[in-house]
């Protein structure tokens, strides 16, 4: 009897969170205003050709964009390392890792395999002179 | 007893108490525990999907490559359109925290029409391409953008239907629990889906037209 009340004011505690985990008015429009920034900034960049170097260009584009991945998940998706006793950040860590295995692996291997199945124009001459 | 103990520290199982009166709300948790687990999964998809852009995505095949390709202005339009649609979703569950069955009704339309907007946008852009010839057809880079973005396009068309189908549920049941539930298993879905939007946008066109 008294743990089957313990579980119910567990319950009720629950219940709470689970209301506050829906967010505000507040939190909606701060997640909002973080995204329209992050958005308009790596277009801007993009579009105007504002920066000299390329390569900057598209790191800037890849942080800002990996930002507003995190503001949504924070702000519109609610996540954090206590919703549902962990078990959302942990799973979301795990694909996480999954999905940087996989990508980085795939661009890695296939980097080089482009590397060594299509030998260059001076990479053939230079076989070619070979003795 | 134990649960009691196990209150104050973190735990590493998923609690059940089936027979408990409240056992609804543990319910409600489990269901979104497992849609979670759905979306990672989905997430596992998408980044498969990136892979392989990533690893296609410069093989022209002498065909046209991004930056001939890519209206970025078309790109900011339907971007806004989704981020415009994931904050009215947020109205709309705000609305249904307070009660407000016609407040929750109206926004879930709005987020609606947005979400047709960037439908609507994304079907205009595939068919211009697919009339000036870049065809999935053309080229590894087609191949994997069409698969890609395609994926993405279906995940929005199906929150759509579920957005109807939900709207119909709210108009015979009203603001049950089970209603509640699915509407934050749909709010997860469609800010999910924007969330793989940013990737698209940054990954495929912006980085795209930039490299």
């Amino acid at each position: 009897m008294s743990a089957s009340s313990n579980t119910s004011s567990g319950n009720s505690q629950d219940h709470g969170s689970a209301h506050g985990g829906h967010g505000s008015f507040r939190s909606y429009m701060i997640g909002f205003g973080l995204s329209v920034v992050l958005t308009i900034i790596p277009f801007w960049l993009t579009m105007t050709d504002v920066l000299d170097s390329r390569l900057l260009a598209v790191a800037i584009v890849f942080i800002l964009g990996a930002g507003q991945m995190i503001v949504h998940i924070y702000f519109f998706l609610h996540m954090n390392s206590r919703a549902e006793e962990g078990w959302l950040a942990m799973s979301l860590s795990f694909t996480v890792l999954l999905v940087v295995i996989v990508l980085s692996g795939s661009i890695w291997v296939m980097f080089h395999l482009d590397e060594n199945m299509m030998p260059s124009h001076d990479q053939i001459e230079r076989v070619k002179s070979l003795p | 007893m134990s649960t009691e103990t196990a209150m104050g520290q973190p735990e590493f199982y998923v609690r059940q108490s089936a027979h408990d009166d409240e056992g609804e709300h543990h319910h409600e948790t489990g269901t979104m525990l497992g849609f979670w687990i759905y979306l990672m999964s989905d997430c596992l998809i998408f980044g498969t999907l990136f892979a392989t852009y990533a690893v296609l995505g410069r093989n022209f095949a002498a065909g046209p490559s991004p930056a001939d390709l890519f209206e970025l202005d078309m790109i900011l339009l339907s971007t806004f359109m989704l981020l415009f649609s994931s904050i009215t979703y947020g109205f709309s569950v705000l609305r249904m925290d307070k009660g407000d069955l016609k407040g929750t009704q109206i926004w879930l339309v709005v987020t609606g029409l947005f979400g047709l907007a960037f439908l609507g946008l994304e079907i205009h852009e595939f068919s211009h391409l697919w009339h000036i010839g870049a065809t999935p057809m053309a080229s590894a880079f087609l191949s994997s953008f069409y698969t890609l973005v395609g994926t993405h396009g279906l995940h929005v068309t199906v929150g759509c239907i579920w957005l109807v189908v939900l709207l119909v549920q709210l108009r015979i049941r009203g603001l049950t629990p089970e209603n509640k539930r699915r509407m934050m298993c749909l709010s997860m879905f469609w800010h999910f889906l924007d969330l793989i939007w940013i990737g698209v946008f940054s990954f495929v066109y912006l980085a795209g037209v930039l490299v």
